[in-house]
């Protein structure tokens, strides 16, 4: 069953780029504009659920050059529910194991007429030398430990669908700053909305250069925690770390776990979130995790919503 | 035997500045027999006369430090192409580093190179050899043999040498045949998976830091070291403002050191890497504006001696990868002199005399050369620069095989217009 959309049918004037390769170049406005874009398509395909026939006769590739099972598979079915066809490229090594380049890789796929090209990439600025290079529009779907812009997208709607507005609120986001690239994006688009931000994990993954860019510095999760609206718990990223930046997990854990213990010391109405996969135990107990107060599962679904409207505002953009 | 006796060249009315022996004056120099041989001179009749009226008469410039690639990797750059680039660049002289495959760590590696390039005819070529076997760090190379060869130094090229025990022997070892060792200062430990300077941007982009601190703390050993033996050090790449102090001090102390900063390390920062261009992708890095006023006033005041181009050349395909991968380097003997006119001496920080000496004289003496300089007498090696000559750096600027440069589209003051090699003419624009 497909639905056609009246007021969604062509993007609007102000959007004109045809990349989205980070939240940092962005305006608010063109966030803005996405977010709305994303509720507007949640709200025509009853939650994501159905589908609606805004890229038909348009071709999307997934070009993953580094693990990835959600975001993959939320790109392919946001592109299915556009009406889009699909290529799923994945590639666990470098393409360079191959003897090719990356970009000879992308402009063959490039060449099997393809509209928008998702990529993920373990080395920041791939997105970005792909867009210099081939025709076709180009998402990052995160490049290493640089951005990841719609996760930061899907974030801000998930705190935008709860709260309305983001201007105000204080967001904590605790753990691996260094090499997340979900936190990267959150701080660009949580500052540009009007969001306090607050980065919190152990010294030797927060820096305090952070502090250049209006954000704060914390080590200790207890002490801000009263009065945080929005936790976003961040995976540590081992596969990133050249030597431990902490003596254990156990460490870890206990001075950084979101628990029943510390959500008592909590705002009544904080979110938690957590982009996922999350380790149970160590970023998050289940029992926050899968409690009241959790929205990782809103998250997915908004995931969906904003990378259909990420899709269809860039393809959008490219052939006007 | 026939002789056959070179033309007299009269380089006409060009403003002669010979650091060496702090000349600086407008006057005609006259070559004979591939020799220097009278300033001031008139023509006559067989003369080859080049005017060089509003250009800069110099010793030829000399690079001491050179990546040719050959033999091994012939794909960034052969000895052919390499010292034609340095010609059109305007060195007579280069001293060309061991990362090649195998490192030139024997005689036959040394002859080799220099028998390349004699068939080349271009710049004169000089040997660097490596400090220990196969550049692995752990065992001397032969050094006294090395030297038999014609080897006038040695480096382990852009492998630091790790091992301060390795290093202090080297050091000993080479005082005895008075070569001095270039080492790249960089603790590896903290350089592990580095891709640009550390610091605001390299965390805004989450790209991994090479920090200061990683070559100040072998600056600091080496310069120990350096005390410790009296042999003679050159510290290759220098980059931070912190080594430049300690190199300060170790000068007031007496050290025998000398140190180079190659013109990228005083003229872009770490914003280059904004757009992910691996050409800016160096080692050491690109890094922030108080580093480069750091080098800047180490070149005033001689605590840097040097201005080495630092060319490594790196084939497009090795450049076009993503930027982990992409190689370090920067091809950049053609830019070179360019680069000290328009961000040296045009923005005033350097004056003709104290710019060129760091690219004639110091080098000279860093590798113990009778050249780097026109008294009467001396090599007629001769590069006559237009300091005027605004141009755009394109890829069709470049002789070397590779044009892996940051400086694509910049437009920069100043070329070489005539470079002459022992009295002949080898190089002038067209």
């Amino acid at each position: 069953m497909s639905f056609e959309l009246d007021e969604i049918d062509v993007i609007p004037e102000s959007w004109t780029r045809s990349h989205l390769l980070d939240l940092e170049s962005l305006s608010t406005e063109e966030i803005t504009t996405i977010l709305d874009t994303a509720g507007r398509f949640k709200e025509a395909t009853h939650g994501c659920k159905q589908k609606i026939d805004a890229l038909s006769d348009h071709t999307v590739a997934n070009l993953f050059f580094e693990n990835s099972t959600r975001t993959r598979n939320s790109f392919s079915l946001a592109a299915r529910r556009l009406g889009a066809d699909t290529i799923e490229f994945s590639s666990s090594g470098s393409s360079l194991s191959k003897g090719e380049t990356f970009i000879d890789t992308a402009k063959n796929i490039e060449a099997m007429n393809v509209d928008v090209v998702v990529v993920r990439h373990a080395t920041p600025g791939t997105p970005h030398l792909l867009a210099q290079n081939i025709e076709c529009s180009v998402i990052s779907a995160g490049d290493g430990p640089h951005e990841h812009p719609t996760q930061g997208l899907l974030d801000i709607l998930t705190i935008r669908e709860h709260r309305g507005n983001l201007a105000g609120l204080t967001v904590a986001l605790v753990g691996d700053i260094a090499h997340s690239r979900t936190a990267r994006s959150n701080i660009w688009g949580l500052r540009k909305l009007g969001a306090h931000v607050i980065v919190c994990g152990p010294s030797t993954l927060v820096s305090r250069r952070w502090e250049e860019l209006g954000v704060e510095v914390a080590y200790n999760l207890d002490d801000i925690l009263p009065r945080c609206d929005v936790l976003n718990l961040l995976r540590i990223q081992f596969e990133r770390q050249y030597t431990r930046p902490f003596p254990s997990v156990r460490e870890y854990a206990l001075l950084y776990a979101m628990n029943g213990d510390r959500m008592q010391r909590a705002k009544d109405d904080i979110l938690i979130m957590a982009p996922g996969p999350i380790n149970r135990g160590v970023e998050v107990t289940p029992d926050v995790a899968d409690g009241p107060h959790s929205v990782i599962l809103d998250q997915v679904t908004n995931g969906l919503a904003v990378r259909m409207a990420v899709l269809w505002l860039v393809a959008g953009a490219r052939e006007r | 035997m026939n002789i056959v006796t070179k033309p007299r060249i009269l380089i006409q009315n060009g403003r002669l500045v010979d650091p060496a022996q702090k000349l600086d004056r407008v006057t005609n120099l006259l070559i004979e027999d591939g020799k220097i041989a009278a300033y001031g001179a008139t023509p006559n009749g067989q003369d080859v006369v080049l005017d060089a009226t509003d250009k800069i008469v110099s010793p030829g410039l000399i690079d001491l430090h050179v990546e040719l690639r050959e033999p091994g990797w012939e794909e960034d750059e052969t000895i052919a192409t390499g010292t034609a680039a340095a010609l059109a660049g305007g060195f007579t002289s280069i001293a060309c580093i061991p990362n090649t495959d195998p490192p030139i760590d024997t005689q036959a590696g040394v002859e080799f190179v220099q028998h390349q390039a004699e068939r080349a005819r271009t710049c004169n070529v000089y040997v660097l050899a490596c400090v220990s076997k196969n550049r692995n760090g752990e065992e001397l190379s032969e050094i006294g043999m090395l030297v038999e060869a014609g080897a006038i130094g040695f480096t382990d090229a852009e492998l630091p040498i790790h091992n301060p025990e390795l290093l202090r022997r080297a050091l000993q070892y080479c005082v005895m045949f008075d070569k001095p060792i270039l080492n790249h200062p960089e603790v590896l430990e903290l350089t592990h998976d580095g891709i640009m300077h550390e610091g605001l941007l390299s965390m805004i982009l989450g790209l991994n830091g090479l920090p200061t601190e990683a070559e100040d703390m072998m600056t600091a050993r080496d310069l120990r070291l350096a005390e410790a033996t009296g042999g003679r050090l050159h510290l290759m790449n220098i980059s931070s403002a912190e080594s430049v102090e300690m190199i300060r001090r170790a000068k007031t102390r007496g050290v025998t050191v000398t140190a180079e900063v190659s013109p990228h390390n005083f003229s872009l920062t770490d914003e280059s890497l904004r757009s992910f261009n691996s050409n800016c992708k160096v080692n050491p890095p690109l890094r922030d504006q108080r580093c480069i006023e750091a080098c800047v006033a180490g070149l005033q005041d001689g605590t840097l001696d040097v201005i080495a181009s630092s060319h490594a050349p790196r084939a497009p395909e090795k450049k076009m990868q993503e930027l982990d991968q992409a190689p370090f380097g920067i091809s950049a003997l053609e830019t070179a002199l360019a680069l000290v006119i328009s961000e040296l001496i045009e923005p005033g920080h350097l004056d003709w005399n104290s710019a060129l000496e760091k690219l004639t004289i110091n080098p000279a003496r860093v590798l113990g050369l009778a050249k780097g300089t026109l008294e009467i007498g001396a090599d007629a090696d001769v590069t006559v620069i237009d300091p005027h000559h605004q141009w755009t750096v394109t890829r069709s600027s470049f002789r070397s095989k590779s044009c892996n440069t940051p400086y694509l589209g910049r437009s920069l003051r100043g070329r070489a217009d005539t470079v002459l090699v022992g009295g002949e003419v080898r190089f002038q624009v067209s």
